[in-house]
């Protein structure tokens, strides 16, 4: 961890775009050739290149080709998620981030270079070149090394593009050869002393690295300096374990917006950062106890701790801060699972919310919209105390404090309230209730008679959308896919019986047995993020590669109100923790006990996750409150929405 | 900022059942347990829980003053108290009642004096909250190994009372009251509701718990009660088990606004919108027995009024107990500097007893475990003391074995 952190302390981390680089760096190939080899990462001067270029502009495949290993240092896994099975490469980008991302980035490009690149592309472009380019590169001197290894393999792809994989591939291992041998084994923790000092000769390398690369480019003076840098790369690497390397993408997945500094979250709490969570500790109104047993992959999210959260919080419970009861309630609700699924938590809280401002009075001497923030601060604290909040809780809690922050410093304080609360009221109503409606009428379109729909899990809308078609007439059959631990299409199944729907309730186990009858996949979401992952209750994504395969349409309706800027790439990154005991026991069956008492077996982890990410590939639309948009179409929503969303 | 919950303490006064311990001069409250006031365990649990402000009922005037005196001697810097003092022979039910016009909070925790445990009674107060429940109750698994141990030395008037076990009626989630009897009360059968099973489906009877006599009531609802039914004398057998009866059709008023608002939108416009939204919410929420009955068979907008009646049952590992009888003033007295020793707020030395350094010991003297010796108590020679507490200021003359 420690290694990671040095070797992103030149680099602000909201702006380490992961992948959109390899783009960007391709554009500056192809108008000025040093500029790329400058390796060192020179902000000023890619980002007028990138920003001169239209955002349309796509480059010919041959480029990318022939670019690959200059773009290597740039090019980060992220256009693996574009490309076709992504499945492999998403894995390795995981696991293997700091130096063997070369050989994404290559595997990447060369790809691209294959022909996939695909509309989408151009979006991210234009975000990355309006995005800060700084970012990215760890080392200078390490991009000079790979030069030095590769320049003929440069001029072999370009020439036999075919080869370019193989070729590709030859040079990174070369690279990988290299790079071990010149590592020495670092002890797992470093000390602060020995991070500093790895930090500042980091620095000092980076700057000996610039100096003669942009001075000419000497390749003696530049790959002297590269060699303690890359020394200290692969350190990194060996050192960062690589599920735990994947954590450290997560501050590269915001999508910087330059002109809304302030829109931009701080960069999450990484749950294995010893530092911060020691931080986090001691800011935290509950202490939190250590998880035991955790899974490594996952060691960065926080933890489930219910058995001893809640205890906690209830032995606390007059010693917080005080919390408007109506939020306490909500927030004992989400703990307890009384309120699951991202529509209801949002509009339970935003409905306490409502509570609270109502029964707020302004103390004297403070201006209401910095105290009632602050307060609606502790109230969130609190409600994370309880769970981890949802996507779509976040982008409302923006809204109302973006609400908050906007109200005219002359209005009186019950005008300000009332404001704030029919403020509420329209958020709910606007972006849940009628979006919600907006929905179901677009979807319905897409049932014909004879359909077999398929949908996994519950989601509030895809019910919706199916009782209405059935209002409307259609004959069709609805296939609900379930699973462990929460059962949670028994109660969807239920209800659609109930109105005369005809049913068949199967297990994700058997999905792909299911999925040859099937016409239409219909899902909800947790939230899109904006290179068209849909981040859903776990499972969704098995279902939608199944379907995939099977060449069944995938359809996702979701509300635009959950749409993310943050970029996703896999389930690990971000994800929450459920219970591990729900999935050791098998509800009414007491002689399946085999796994009690695995807190105190040290070699077996449990790992329920709760969400999982899948890919915009195995999407064939999103069916949203401004219509039916292909995936790619989600930065653009999330773009020029924004202000009708926020507003 | 506005106090969401009002401590009320029930103190009582000189109780009948203890009526050799108890006098006019050492009312209940006071009676010592290892050589403090039961009171104070109480007063010392709320304090620790951010608990300040504290209203502490104590029945006939004498025994106010007295109770008073000796918070205002103990606590005067760091708690709030009001200290009410209402006729005797009120019941509880009756001291709420006269004290009605303090209560001004949305929530009121209600404690018996008597009470020693170390549950958080910010636990209950969660499980009120998380629910909006007209009561929440503590329950805790009967004691059993007090009893037990001394089963030999006080076997005759060992408590086979009714008084001791309560029948207790809980659905399966465990969080919901449906039935409750206790102390003389308890026929040979149990009556239930018809309504309440078929709406629940399942109970489970248990007579393993007890009533802990820590309530949390919602303010309108208790006063309500208390208004209309005069008879009322005690809270835990006659409120409780009312308001646990009429769960389904409540004939409350509800004016609380959170309670309203728990049992659907009805209350706003029922327009289109809020239809669907109040569905979307009920849809992905796990509903109580009461939601679902209350919804009606259509399952459209609600039409029964319910009131909740929750539960919070202490675990296992906590103690629990009440100084109600002589036999559980003993028990409480050994457990206090045995098992439960965290709750005495003593440390204890090394051979696990509590010996004040002013006690004086004679010669060939020995104090063994669990002991506990107040200030100034003298003994002679050749004395051995076991498991027990001697008082302040006691003198014990030489061969005597406590």
């Amino acid at each position: 961890m420690e290694a990671r952190r040095t070797s992103r302390i030149p680099i602000d981390p909201k702006v380490r775009q992961v992948g959109f680089f390899a783009p960007g760096a391709l554009r500056d190939r192809s108008q000025s050739g040093p500029l790329g080899l400058s390796s060192s990462p020179p902000v000023s001067n890619i980002s007028p290149a990138g920003n001169s270029l239209s955002p349309v502009m796509i480059p010919p495949p041959r480029h990318a080709s022939d670019n690959f290993v200059l773009s290597r240092p740039l090019a980060v896994p992220v256009s693996a998620s574009t490309l076709r099975p992504p499945a492999v490469e998403d894995r390795m980008a995981v696991g293997s981030y700091d130096a063997s991302e070369l050989l994404l980035g290559t595997s990447a490009s060369s790809r691209i270079g294959d022909g996939e690149f695909s509309e989408d592309y151009s979006v991210f472009f234009r975000r990355s070149s309006s995005g800060k380019f700084a970012s990215s590169l760890p080392s200078g001197g390490f991009d000079s090394t790979a030069m030095k290894i590769n320049p003929p393999a440069v001029v072999r792809a370009a020439k036999k593009p075919a080869a370019v994989i193989e070729k590709s591939g030859g040079a990174v291992a070369e690279m990988q050869n290299e790079l071990p041998t010149s590592s020495k084994p670092l002890k797992e923790k470093t000390t602060k002393a020995e991070r500093r000092a790895l930090q500042e000769s980091q620095r000092a390398a980076k700057a000996a690295a610039k100096g003669p690369n942009s001075g000419g480019n000497k390749p003696a003076t530049a790959s002297g300096a590269a060699t303690p840098m890359k020394e200290k790369a692969s350190k990194a690497v060996k050192q960062v374990p690589s599920s735990v390397a994947a954590s450290d993408k997560k501050g590269g997945e915001r999508i910087p917006e330059k002109d809304k500094k302030k829109d931009v979250p701080p960069p999450r709490m990484q749950f294995d950062d010893k530092n911060r969570v020691e931080k986090a500790k001691r800011r935290a109104v509950v202490k939190p106890t250590e998880a035991r047993n955790r899974v490594e992959l996952f060691r960065h999210l926080p933890q489930y701790e219910h058995g001893t959260q809640l205890p906690k919080l209830e032995s606390k419970f007059f010693q917080l801060d005080p919390v408007h009861p109506a939020v306490q309630k909500v927030g004992f609700q989400y703990l307890e699972g009384d309120i699951v699924g991202g529509n209801a938590r949002c509009i339970a809280m935003l409905r306490a919310f409502q509570e609270a401002i109502k029964d707020y009075s302004m103390p004297p001497e403070k201006t209401l919209a910095r105290d009632l923030t602050a307060k609606i601060s502790s109230y969130v604290s609190f409600l994370i105390e309880c769970r981890p909040l949802s996507i779509s809780m976040g982008n409302s809690i923006r809204f109302l404090k973006n609400r908050i922050a906007k109200l005219p410093l002359t209005v009186s304080e019950s005008e300000a309230k009332d404001a704030l609360y029919s403020d509420i009221d329209r958020f709910i109503n606007e972006k849940i209730v009628l979006a919600d409606k907006v929905i179901v009428r677009h979807a319905a379109t897409k049932i014909r008679d004879g359909d077999v729909l398929l949908t996994y899990g519950f989601s509030c809308v895809v019910e919706m959308t199916m009782l209405y078609a059935h209002e409307l007439g259609r004959q069709f059959r609805v296939v609900v896919v379930d699973s462990r631990p929460k059962f949670e299409g028994q109660a969807l199944l239920r209800r659609l019986v109930a109105k005369g729907l005809s049913c068949s309730y199967t297990h994700i186990n058997a999905v792909s047995y299911i999925m040859h009858e099937v016409t239409r996949v219909f899902l909800g979401a947790a939230s899109i993020f904006s290179n068209g992952t849909v981040y859903s209750r776990v499972g969704t994504a098995c279902v939608a590669m199944v379907a995939h395969a099977y060449r069944v349409p995938v359809l996702i309706c979701c509300e635009a109100y959950k749409f993310h800027e943050r970029v996703q790439l896999d389930s690990i990154c971000s994800n929450e923790l459920g219970d591990p005991d729900v999935i050791s026991k098998v509800a009414g069956r007491a002689d399946v006990n085999y796994l009690d008492n695995w807190r105190d077996k040290e070699n077996l982890q449990l790992l329920n996750l709760i969400y999982d990410a899948t890919p915009s590939d195995y999407v064939s639309m999103i069916i949203t409150d401004y219509g039916m948009v292909p995936p790619t179409s989600v930065p653009v929503i999330v773009r020029e929405y924004r202000e009708h969303l926020w507003i | 900022m506005m106090m969401d919950f009002q401590v009320v303490v029930l103190a009582g006064g000189t109780s009948k059942k203890l009526v050799p311990l108890v006098s006019k001069e050492v009312p209940k409250a006071l009676l010592p347990v290892a050589n403090r006031p039961v009171l104070s365990y109480v007063l010392e649990l709320l304090e620790h829980s951010n608990l300040k402000d504290l209203i502490v009922v104590v029945e006939g005037q004498d025994a106010a003053l007295r109770v008073g005196g000796w918070i205002s001697g103990a606590y005067v810097d760091r708690l709030h108290v009001e200290v009410a003092a209402v006729p005797e022979d009120v019941g509880t039910a009756g001291a709420l009642r006269a004290i009605a016009h303090h209560l001004t909070a949305n929530d009121i925790l209600v404690v018996s004096g008597d009470l020693i445990c170390d549950v958080s009674p910010g636990a209950v107060a969660a499980a009120h909250r998380r629910h909006g429940a007209a009561v929440t109750a503590m329950l805790c698994s009967v004691p059993v190994s007090g009893p037990l141990e001394s089963g030999s030395s006080s076997g005759k008037d060992k408590t086979k009372k009714p008084g001791c076990c309560n029948i207790i009626g809980l659905d399966p989630t465990k969080q919901f009251l449906l039935y409750i009897a206790t102390g003389p009360e308890i026929d040979r059968d149990i009556r239930v509701q018809k309504s309440i099973l078929r709406a629940v489906g399942q109970m489970e009877i248990r007579a393993d718990l007890m009533d802990a006599h820590l309530y949390a009531f919602k303010r309108a609802v208790l006063q309500e009660v208390l208004d209309q039914k005069d008879a009322f004398q005690s809270l835990q057998q006659d409120v409780l088990p009312y308001l646990v009866r009429s769960q389904l059709r409540s004939e409350l008023s509800l004016n609380g606004a959170p309670h309203t608002e728990e049992n659907g939108h009805d209350k706003v416009v029922p327009g289109d919108n809020q239809v669907m939204l109040s569905q979307l919410l009920a849809k992905t929420s796990t509903p109580s027995f009461h939601e679902l009955y209350a919804m009606g068979p259509n399952g459209s907008a609600p039409v029964r009024r319910t009131h909740k009646c929750c539960v919070y049952i202490a675990s296992q590992d906590k103690y629990c107990a009440r100084l109600n009888s002589i036999q559980a003033f003993s028990d409480i007295n050994r457990d206090v500097i045995g098992e439960a020793s965290h709750l005495s707020g003593y440390s204890f030395s090394a051979q696990n007893n509590i010996i004040h350094p002013s006690a004086e010991l004679g010669s060939k003297t020995t104090v063994g475990q669990n002991c506990m010796l107040g200030e100034g108590s003298q003994l002679g020679d050749k004395c051995s003391v076991k498991r027990s507490v001697i008082g302040r200021h006691c003198r014990i003359g030489s061969n005597v074995k406590v």
